[in-house]
């Protein structure tokens, strides 16, 4: 049985060796997909149109609604109520009105369609990086705490940051995760289902400016519509007057009821604006004075108009995403991302040494060789565990009983420890219920945004994670992998 | 056992050195200048120090809030941030600046010692990555390991 187990196993990778030096399991990959633009393989929940020029969220249906509100308005004022207005009074009003509604769908667009300042996740090698320096920081051992935070001090203020296990990086400072969007934003504001799209770092001045203009123009309508059926009612009576012009009630009512919430939301922004804080530090109070009394915001440039210019007027930092480049496989530096190819080669080379030395050990699958090889370092470990996870040939169970080190519990832990922490921290961060997206529609922080159905964490954890892991190991162990796939020699060779 | 410790020496090049961003200051783009113990052997302190420091000051320079951000923020808000669609931003043309100098860098100082950074653009602006030059010419090698001109590439990669 232990032959027949090392024999498939053999065959295996026998197969898939004699098969890698042409790179087949390479070039069909290649060819399928010859040139493949970066946004089409991007891991977060976005949507992209033009070639990956416009990034948005997924839900956008809330976005055309406000899209079709604002034409049908603006509409039905520059039809029915500016010939007459600018009859009566001044033509300066259409035309205000038209830079007033050309800004404000500017702005708009910009909004919904900009990158809003997605981190981009980290590459597997930078990820093993991290959590080899969490292993050193934990000393090594077996149990790996869940929460994972630093702490920095910013200005005098502690801030702590908190690492993100989707994106797989310590979340800088005012940056979070957008359960929608599933992704780190830096400098998040909030998610908005209005614009489609989450304000952050990169498009909050276009926010800002889009209510602000909204809201002037939405004040501009409602006063110029009123007007208007002043004017009429004085002249043929206040029926005669809504009769004449049925369209001002709908421009009226749609008015009146925008005004509040824009106009109370612009103001809430430029409070915000002015003490450069953003709805998500305002909201959980990061900087209120009650939670302490040295508790003060280390961001804040000392006065409103440095604060509102900074916001404003500040540079403008460009996408870390470069949506519309070439998906590279990083073949010479770095294992490509198919399931451990590289990984098979190194066993295969490792059992032609071995075959000549130790013909009992090769009886055994080359997985255990190498991890009796790695005394300490549990690179290789992830590594055994995308191959038994995404290898084809996984006859070999997890819990191998040949290796006399402990590392191979860690792996064993570590495969099954990153679903529940993947499934913890996502309810854990958004847990909060449900708010109707069109009542309180700017106030939707990342705790207070609607889960969405098969939240990813839950929907698809394994998929997710076996793709991620797969992925996200195997480059690290790559590297272990040779090193200590040379220790193991070095090793079982004085055996 | 002369190739098993030819290879294990090679083995110790296979990495990458990650400098993490220096939040201190905030959320501007700063990078840690401490000396990490894995360059030790590798390039020497001050060198490795005057590169981040100089890329600290670019960066310092492409998100400066004075006269120009301000100038260009007003510009752009005026034309309804079209003037994009022409013209460059400030913080691009500094990027620009920044790549060549690695590039340079690259060049003159860290090639030769077998290491090469990464800008930091393309890891997210998260962090500067120090990788050994040598390692592709040894990935290819090591999954020849078992071929007869094992230690023949082994030379190859060793000169360059």
């Amino acid at each position: 049985m232990h032959l027949g187990v090392s024999e498939s196993m053999r065959e295996c990778e026998y197969s898939q060796i004699s098969t890698r030096s042409s790179t087949p399991m390479e070039t069909p990959y290649k060819k399928r997909t010859p040139k493949k633009k970066k946004w089409e393989s991007f891991p977060g929940r976005n949507k992209f149109y033009c070639d990956g020029r416009i990034m948005m969220a997924r839900q956008t249906g809330v976005f055309y609604l406000t899209l079709v509100l604002i034409l049908v308005t603006c509409g039905l004022f520059f039809t029915f109520d500016c010939p007459y207005l600018a009859l009566q009074l001044t033509p300066a009003i259409p035309v205000i009105g038209g830079v007033l509604f050309v800004f404000v769908l500017g702005t708009l667009l910009r909004t919904s369609f900009s990158d809003p300042g997605v981190l981009p996740r980290a590459t597997p090698d930078e990820a093993a990086d991290l959590e080899r320096q969490i292993d050193v920081a934990n000393g090594s051992s077996g149990y790996r705490p869940p929460p994972r935070t630093k702490e920095v001090v910013i200005n005098g203020q502690t801030v702590k940051l908190k690492y993100c296990f989707t994106c797989k990086i310590f979340r800088p400072p005012r940056a979070s995760h957008c359960s929608l969007c599933d992704n780190c934003v830096e400098r998040f504001d909030h998610h908005c289902p209005w614009v489609g799209n989450c304000v952050g770092r990169r498009n909050y001045r276009f926010f800002y400016m889009f209510i602000l203009s909204l809201s002037f123009l939405t004040i501009f309508i409602f006063a110029f519509v009123i007007t208007h059926v002043i004017l009429r009612s004085h002249e043929s009576g206040f029926l005669n007057a809504l009769k004449d012009s049925p369209a001002s009630v709908l421009e009226v009512v749609v008015c009146f009821f925008s005004v509040w919430s824009i106009v109370g939301l612009s103001g809430f922004h430029t409070y915000l604006i002015s003490s450069n804080q953003t709805t998500n530090e305002d909201i959980k109070g990061s900087w209120s004075s009650k939670r302490g009394k040295d508790n003060y915001n280390p961001y804040s440039h000392g006065n409103i108009f440095t604060n509102c210019c900074a916001a404003l007027c500040g540079p403008l930092p460009p996408s870390l995403l470069d949506r519309r480049g070439f998906v590279e496989s990083d073949v010479p530096q770095l294992a490509p991302p198919t399931n451990g190819i590289t990984m098979y080669g190194a066993t295969q080379s490792q059992q032609s040494h071995m075959a000549a030395a130790t013909p009992l050990l090769q009886q055994q699958s080359s997985e255990p060789v190498i991890l009796t090889a790695s005394p300490d370092d549990g690179g290789s470990l992830p590594g055994r565990t995308a191959l038994a996870l995404g290898g084809p040939c996984t006859s070999l169970p997890l819990g191998q009983p040949t290796p006399p080190t402990s590392t191979p519990s860690l792996s064993c832990h570590e495969a099954t420890d990153m679903l529940p922490i993947h499934g913890h921290n996502h309810p854990h961060n958004h847990s909060h219920p449900l708010q109707d997206p069109g009542a309180h529609h700017h106030f939707l922080t990342p705790e207070e945004a609607p889960s969405p159905p098969g939240m990813l964490p839950c929907g698809s954890p394994l998929g997710h994670s076996h793709t991620m892991q797969a992925g996200f190991y195997n480059p690290a162990s790559q590297d272990s992998l040779h090193e200590d796939s040379v220790r193991g020699l070095v090793k079982l060779s004085s055996v | 056992m002369s190739p098993d410790i030819q290879l294990e020496h090679s083995a110790s090049l296979a990495n990458k050195v990650f400098i993490q961003r220096d939040y201190s200051e905030g959320t501007t783009c700063k990078f840690q200048t401490k000396f990490p113990s894995e360059l030790e052997s590798r390039i020497e302190r001050t060198l490795f120090e005057d590169t981040v420091k100089t890329l600290n000051n670019y960066y310092a320079e492409a998100e400066k809030i004075g006269g120009q951000s301000y100038l260009e923020g007003c510009l752009a808000c005026a034309t309804a941030y079209l003037i994009f669609l022409c013209m460059e931003t400030r913080y691009e043309k500094v990027l620009k600046k920044i790549a060549k100098y690695i590039q340079e860098q690259n060049e003159k100082i860290y090639a030769p010692r077998g290491l090469l950074i990464t800008d930091p653009i393309e890891r997210g602006m998260r962090v500067v990555s120090f990788e050994c030059a040598w390692l592709c010419v040894y990935a290819c090698k090591s999954i020849s390991m078992g071929e007869k001109d094992g230690g023949r590439r082994e030379e190859v990669s060793k000169q360059e």
